[in-house]
């Protein structure tokens, strides 16, 4: 029987997608058997964060509507054979779904998978409502903005209502220099507002980026701190204690000489 | 006046400096209550004179008067514009009023996080243990105190009390509401403070933010407190 958890945040452009892409490599990455789900109808981008958009030929409304069977609609993996994702209709809206067509898809999954992460829409309106509806648990994301902190702090209220798990935080996102200057909120702030588990902080990347654009989520690459970050989070979900990564950067040869010595770096 | 000498009179009308006091028995049936009243009034000696109409309290004892009672008491009294009714003193109320009497005078302990978009609305006071963050709201209709940071609006005596106030471990409010008046925090950021309270500054009619130990002047300024502490 396995567990399907939300990713969500309120506000649009903090990372959900990236995150569903990247903590569900990371758990296939532990030999988990997980499958990806995208419910932003009509604004669907999971399937090109995996690169899998090519290979759409049914999907989550066809399944609704009984178009198609669910396994038809699965796609699987190009590097994980125990790694899916049921793709979002593009050409729907999301009054397409229902929450008892999503409490039966997610009941149905749950026999095959280990894992069931659930891309969620923007906002707090039906989409949302679909997203949540068959989760057991969820992971707000946030970035370290008052905005965004905000938007999060919306959504576990909401959540809270919910007969669900206590929500747990992933700040995205992070630029340390910025942090480290006080022009961005500081991870203790966020957290003091929020009042919920810290699961991960996950660093301001251009690979992030790079990785979105070729389809290969970023979990993949091996000494990137983006990817060890999302590698520690699928960890501390399997339940694992593994410490909050430090967000120093490398420091080069000279440079700790200079500090041995005393300068500021 | 012959009524008055009666053995089984029903109203007795006494003087006060403050006016009248019509006291009626409560043991008496309300129909007898309208007859006699009507005996009473009429024998009221007519002057030509203006006179200004003498203020009445109408004592009602253990009797419970409906609205729609009270209205034709009062409408009886004032017909002919000698007497205007003050008030009404009863010694009981309805089990209803008593109750929403409670309501409005208790406190009501919550703890809870009050996070962006939820409102927290109570009749009484409020002590909330937990936090109220930014875009949270919490009302009450008397004094709102808050074990935790208040970061969001706060507003006491929503139902028009001035003299509620908002007490808070940590303060740091968006806005802070006291029945209609409202302040807000300045544009620029601000460092919160600790242990503060909020009242009603009614001379400049203003919210006043000082330090939680003013609180008991404040408290015995703004509502004169019965019983209390006693200092050995």
């Amino acid at each position: 029987m396995g567990e399907a958890i939300v990713i969500t945040s309120g506000k649009g452009g903090v990372g959900k997608s990236t995150t569903t892409a990247n903590v569900g490599t990371a758990l296939a990455l532990m030999d988990k058997k997980v499958c990806l789900i995208d419910t932003d109808i009509g604004l669907r981008n999971l399937d090109v964060i995996m690169g899998l958009e090519n290979r759409i030929i049914y999907d989550i409304v066809d399944v609704i509507e009984e178009r198609c069977r669910l396994q038809q609609a699965l796609i699987q993996d190009k590097r994980f054979s125990h790694l899916s994702l049921l793709p979002a209709a593009q050409t729907s809206d999301k009054s397409a779904v229902t929450e008892e067509g999503m409490l039966k898809i997610i009941a149905e999954l749950k026999q095959d998978y280990d894992y069931i992460i659930i891309d969620c829409p923007a906002g707090i309106e039906q989409g949302f409502k679909n997203a949540i509806a068959g989760a057991d648990k969820a992971i707000v994301v946030t970035t370290p903005e008052k905005s965004s902190v905000r938007d999060a702090d919306r959504i576990i209220g909401l959540i809270e209502q919910r007969e669900m798990e206590r929500p747990q935080l992933i700040i995205n996102r992070i630029r340390n220099h910025m942090m480290k200057d006080g022009d961005m909120l500081d991870i203790d702030d966020v957290i003091q507002v929020l009042s919920i588990d810290l699961l991960g902080i996950v660093i301001d990347s251009d690979d992030v980026i790079k990785a979105s654009n070729d389809g290969e989520p970023v979990a993949l690459k091996n000494d990137n701190k983006a990817s060890i970050a999302y590698r520690n989070i699928a960890r501390r979900i399997l339940g694992e204690s593994v410490p909050l990564q430090t967000l120093e950067e490398n420091k080069g040869m000279f440079q700790k000489m200079k500090s041995l010595f005393g300068f500021k770096s | 006046m012959k009524q008055m000498q009666n053995d089984n009179q029903i109203i007795s009308i006494k003087g006060t400096k403050d006016g009248l006091i019509f006291h009626i028995n409560d043991e008496a049936s309300y129909q007898d209550v309208i007859l006699q009243l009507e005996e009473v009034l009429a024998s009221v000696p007519h002057t030509d004179q203006q006179e200004k109409a003498a203020n009445v309290t109408l004592q009602l004892g253990y009797r419970h008067v409906s609205p729609e009672q009270k209205k034709q008491l009062r409408e009886m009294v004032e017909k002919d514009n000698h007497f205007y009714v003050e008030k009404f003193d009863s010694k009981v109320i309805s089990r209803e009023k008593a109750k929403q009497w409670f309501e409005e005078h208790s406190l009501k302990s919550i703890s809870q996080i009050v996070r962006s978009g939820q409102i927290l609305d109570i009749e009484g006071d409020l002590l909330l243990i937990g936090d109220v963050n930014p875009g949270g709201e919490v009302r009450a209709t008397g004094d709102i105190y808050i074990l935790g940071k208040l970061h969001g609006i706060a507003h006491a005596g929503t139902k028009g009390n001035d003299e509620a106030v908002i007490a808070a471990s940590y303060m740091n409010p968006n806005q802070l509401r006291i029945s209609q008046y409202i302040s807000r925090a300045p544009d620029y950021e601000t460092e919160g403070v600790y242990m503060e309270c909020g009242y009603l500054d009614k001379e400049n009619e203003k919210i006043v933010i000082d330090r939680l130990q003013v609180l008991p002047y404040v408290q015995r300024k703004l509502r004169k407190l019965k019983g209390g502490m006693y200092d050995g």
